[in-house]
């Protein structure tokens, strides 16, 4: 690796003081799984590293039915997947987490870290804007949040302005009857980047489906809401039917590209199967 | 305000093993670099360096953890567990070292270290695991040689013999 100053700031305001004396000649670092491949193969440069570890109370993980999901800026992914109360309530985001990397990779990489990579094909991202969630950050005009489905720009492009850090991600408690999931689709079961990956969200309301929301990714520079899709199931019975209907929607929103890993028409196939299924699985949840 | 830690080694306290080593590293050195030279262990090894083979895998107070995805500065105060270091006393082996040799789950070796490393914090976390369960937890430990069969076999063996034995996991 090339040589980087290095600094371990134990609170926020010193954090963004650092920052903004290095500006972009800095990175930041939370678990380092991306950002040092990215340093040994020269992807970047960085004259300064950041490492944000030693910041008291970015770690914190709060999770109950009444307050909804609280998410530090250093909860790792393993800690999201062997939550069981994340499990219980968030499954599609403990799912998402674990299908990513090996257990060596989750037990460093953090959730805040996926998301700021905003890579197209990250795992989390999907079931994290399908609960609704937003993003804190702090930077030198304070603090401030937004919905994370208008964070990502762009394949690794974000809303966070230069000088600016994320602190947590927070989903909202959810309502009685929730159902979730998210499928990813590989070539292989691990250690796999999402050739598709679809997250659903809904709950029951009596015998039809309310406040869907389908998120795609792997097939748009940025996840993506399938709102055709949710439109033709919100206030309906999912039968075969309509989430045939769904899929076939959800196929048509997508915008994928051909790459290594899949060609756009197989991808745009899978998000109709995988759409299914999801809705599905998540209306399954709802009993 | 933290004093700027520059590009220049800096001192770190690293248990090892069990034993504090006092150790002077530069920022941009991996805690498996610092391992095999400056404290001349070995036994992990480097396959990728980027994350993706597990043969570095070692315990971060207790944890897996890939040693060339974690900086050395970031491990002061900490404790790590390499392959040196699971052994229960100077002469006799881990059982999931005595099983590898015993079924033949090690070829040319070389992933070996960080496949018995993981192994044992999979066994530490789940004391009977399912074929696919060890299958899921070695997902990033890669072997060109074995075709996986022996070694999932060999780490079912070692499960059975501690349950058996009702050993305590060291
Ligand atoms: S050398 Fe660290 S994972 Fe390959
Ligand atoms: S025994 Fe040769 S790589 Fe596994």
């Amino acid at each position: 690796m090339h040589p980087f100053a290095y600094f371990e700031p134990t609170t926020l305001d010193e954090t963004v003081a650092l920052l903004a004396r290095h500006g972009r000649t800095a990175d930041l670092m939370a678990g380092g799984t991306d950002l040092l491949v990215e340093i040994k193969e020269q992807i970047r440069r960085p004259a300064a590293v950041i490492n944000l570890k030693k910041i008291p109370g970015l770690a914190d993980l709060t999770c109950d039915a009444a307050t909804g999901l609280r998410i530090g800026a250093l909860v790792t992914v393993r800690t999201i997947e062997t939550s069981a109360e994340v499990q219980k309530l968030y499954p599609a985001l403990a799912q998402a987490a674990r299908d990513i990397g090996s257990i060596q990779i989750r037990t460093r990489a953090t959730i805040a870290g996926n998301v700021c990579r905003a890579s197209p094909s990250a795992d989390t991202l999907p079931p994290l804007i399908a609960y609704g969630g937003r993003i804190e950050m702090v930077g030198p005009s304070g603090p401030r949040s937004i919905a994370l489905e208008s964070f990502f720009t762009g394949p690794g492009k974000t809303a966070l302005a230069d000088g600016e850090i994320v602190t947590a991600l927070v989903l909202p408690p959810q309502p009685e009857q929730a159902g979730s999931d998210y499928i990813k689709h590989g070539r292989r079961k691990a250690m796999e980047l999402a050739t598709v990956g679809v997250a659903v969200a809904l709950r029951r309301d009596g015998g039809v489906c309310r406040d869907v929301r389908i998120v795609l990714g792997a097939v748009a520079p940025t996840p993506i809401r399938a709102r055709a899709a949710e439109v033709l199931l919100e206030g309906s019975t999912p039968d075969e039917t309509t989430i045939a209907a769904a899929g076939c929607a959800a196929r048509g929103e997508s915008r994928p590209i051909s790459n290594v890993r899949a060609s756009a028409d197989y991808r745009r196939a899978m998000v109709d199967v995988l759409t299914r299924r999801a809705v599905a699985a998540a209306w399954e949840r709802t009993r | 305000m933290t004093a700027p830690i520059t590009t220049v080694a800096m001192p770190v306290t690293i248990t090892i093993n069990g034993e504090a080593r006092d150790l002077a590293v530069a920022p941009f050195r991996t805690l498996l670099d610092v391992l095999r030279n400056e404290a001349g262990l070995t036994g992990t090894k480097k396959g990728c360096d980027v994350g993706d083979c597990g043969a570095c895998t070692v315990l971060l107070d207790g944890e897996p953890v890939n040693a060339c995805l974690v900086l050395a500065v970031e491990v002061d105060g900490r404790a790590v567990t390499t392959i040196e270091g699971i052994a229960p006393e100077p002469d006799r082996l881990h059982p999931l070292q005595e099983s590898f040799m015993a079924l033949g789950a090690s070829q040319c070796g070389f992933c070996t270290p960080g496949i018995i490393v993981m192994a044992k914090a999979l066994l530490d976390r789940n004391p009977d695991p399912t074929e696919d369960e060890i299958r899921f937890g070695l997902a990033g430990n890669i072997c060109r040689c074995t075709g996986y069969t022996k070694i999932v076999e060999a780490i079912r063996a070692t499960a059975r013999q501690m349950a058996a034995a009702g050993q305590p996991r060291e």
